[in-house]
């Protein structure tokens, strides 16, 4: 059974760009230990010649005309946009 | 007698005569839901202002445009976006979002000139099968207010049956129109993949997501399922194939049909009257001319591990949009960009979410995609390849939708084999992209039971038909919570 550490979760956490506590840190530890347990489950099955299914319902190649049609407004998006000035989405410093 | 105890028919016959406008209907869904959400804590926002105007307007079309679903009251399960209504999918992440457009099936529902009343109570991002995880209210059972509503479309369930709306849509990754549909005592489909767009849902799994209708009866889900299928240009995986008229399948001649039972359905952690309602069940559809057999679907135990390492890890990759720059929860704390994702993200979504998303980047890294991922992908196809070697030989499946009825407010599955079995009953059906319907079938200690009937892909029409033969001759779908009120 796969025992996962706190430093693994801190890591996959950093991965996800999720900040987690501490505390958060431990019992997600102990939950996706358990849940891990599960993956030894499916490994008693043979799938040897299995093709894995990437969707319910295969469908090929669905295309359409590359046309403009109407898009949202950049006056009304940017009502959902917390900072913003001039039309242009505001964020802090990115090169620290 | 309140407008709300007329049947879809009978409303519809008054409306189209004028007898009653949709104006009265409106004002009646609004009333109700002043009178018992207090209780049930379905509602997260009602839409009265919009929706008394659209009443109005609604009231000016000449009769030959009203069709069947013309001025009826509907709820949306809040994962699904409504252009000018917060569309929040019981997230902090989302609080105050409002959407710019419409999904394709609430412009579809507004083309057959239903009334949104307002968006409904779930599960955080749609994970979850309580209604708990949502971040703002937990919505409470209509039949004993001390239960969970079963989830994670919960609010939906509720609100049909403590009789707030008579339609709601709801959505169905793993069980989540079927199972609160069965705690509720209401009806509830999951249409096949592709049956429905799912443009403007607000994605967990996107190869297994499913918008569903629950109703009181079969007859409205059919009426409402029709509504709102067929293909879309905005979503590819949207399927072209013709949608028949469901209401010409509800003839009630199921003569002949031939019914699977799986065992596995039927087995260890399925509570006795769980069963026991089952089989009374196949006793009516015998009565009816139906025949049924054991069956079974032998890798149905490795579909909730194959379930969960897909879906989180879907949901992992869905939820990285959620990043505090476009929309949503944006921190104050942040000093720089890096940290604002980060702390943003960390505050903006709740503990099971967080979870998913931490189960699914591991699924997906290196190093475990081939063991965990693409196993289970494989898995998937051997769960999907029993059904549909079943469905070579029997036209349906039937089973419980859930072992047990609804658990108390904040009470665990202490039984593992019936917490595991609860899972095994829902998600193989989302695995395999197959459709399935729950029913109400009985009572347990006044709360209700569900019947669970499974068709093949794209074959709604079977199960309706079923469906609704099994409800004719039985009375359950005509019982209500004592706080449905107004005969």
């Amino acid at each position: 059974m796969t025992k996962l550490t706190k430093e693994e979760i801190l890591a996959v956490a950093n991965r996800a760009m999720l900040e987690i506590t501490e505390e958060e840190a431990e019992m997600y530890t102990e939950d996706l230990s358990s849940v891990l347990a599960f993956a030894d489950k499916l490994n008693e099955l043979d799938t040897e010649n299995v093709i894995p299914m990437t969707h319910a319902l295969q469908q090929v190649n669905v295309m359409r005309e590359d046309v403009v049609k109407n898009v949202l407004d950049r006056e009304e998006m940017l009502k959902s946009v917390k900072d913003h000035q001039d039309g242009e989405i505001l964020v802090p410093t990115i090169l620290s | 007698m309140s407008l709300f105890a007329k049947t879809t028919v009978e409303l519809q016959e008054l409306l189209h005569k004028k007898e009653v406008s949709v104006k009265e209907l409106t004002e009646e869904a609004f009333a109700r839901v002043a009178k018992k959400d207090g209780d049930v804590q379905a509602f997260l926002a009602v839409n009265e202002e919009q929706a008394m105007k659209r009443a109005e307007q609604l009231d000016q079309e000449p009769t030959e445009n009203r069709g069947a679903l013309f001025g009826l009251p509907i709820g949306i399960k809040d994962n699904i976006v409504t252009k000018g209504l917060t569309t929040t999918a019981a997230s902090r992440m989302l609080e105050d979002f409002m959407p710019l457009y419409d999904a394709t099936v609430v412009e579809k529902i507004n083309n057959a000139g239903m009334v949104t009343i307002g968006k409904l109570n779930m599960d955080e991002f749609a994970m979850g099968s309580t209604t708990e995880t949502s971040a703002f209210q937990k919505t409470r059972n209509p039949w004993n207010l001390d239960h969970v509503p079963g989830g994670s479309s919960g609010g939906s369930a509720a609100a049909v049956a403590a009789g707030e709306v008579l339609f709601s849509l709801g959505t169905d990754t793993g069980g989540s129109i079927r199972q609160p549909a069965a705690f509720c005592g209401v009806v509830g489909m999951k249409p096949t993949y592709g049956r429905v767009s799912r443009s403007g849902l607000i994605a967990l799994a996107s190869s297994f997501d499913q918008i569903g209708p629950i109703t009181r009866t079969v007859e409205d889900n059919a009426l409402l399922l029709n509504a709102i299928s067929g293909v879309d240009a905005k979503d590819s995986s949207s399927s072209s194939k013709d949608v028949p008229n469901y209401l010409e399948h509800l003839t009630g001649d199921i003569k002949g049909l031939k019914i699977g039972v799986p065992k596995e359905y039927m087995g260890e952690g399925i509570g006795e009257e769980a069963k026991a309602s089952v089989l009374e069940a196949l006793k009516v559809l015998e009565s009816l001319g139906a025949e049924w057999e054991e069956v079974s679907l032998p890798h149905s135990a490795y579909a909730l591990p194959a379930y969960y390492f897909i879906t989180s890890s879907e949901a992992s990759s869905n939820l990285a949009r959620f990043d505090g720059i476009r929309y949503g929860h944006r921190t104050e704390k942040a000093e720089n960009l890096d940290e604002l994702y980060r702390k943003s993200r960390g505050e903006g979504f709740g503990v099971d979410v967080k979870r998913r998303i931490l189960l699914g980047t591991y699924t997906l890294s290196a190093g475990h995609y081939d063991n965990i991922y693409k196993k289970s992908q494989q898995a998937r196809m051997l769960v999907a390849q029993d059904f549909a070697n079943v469905f070579e030989k029997y036209d349906l499946i039937i089973g419980p939708t859930s072992p047990t009825p609804a658990l108390k407010i904040g009470e665990e599955q202490k039984d593992l084999a019936t917490k595991y079995a609860s899972d095994v009953l829902t998600t193989p059906v989302n695995l395999a992209g197959v459709p399935a319907i729950s029913i109400p079938c009985g009572f347990s200690n006044g709360l209700p039971l569900g019947l669970q009937i499974i068709g093949n892909h794209f074959d709604e029409a079977t199960i309706y038909k079923v469906a609704h033969a099994y409800e004719q001759a039985t009375a359950f779908h005509k019982s209500t919570p004592a706080i449905w009120e107004g005969k």
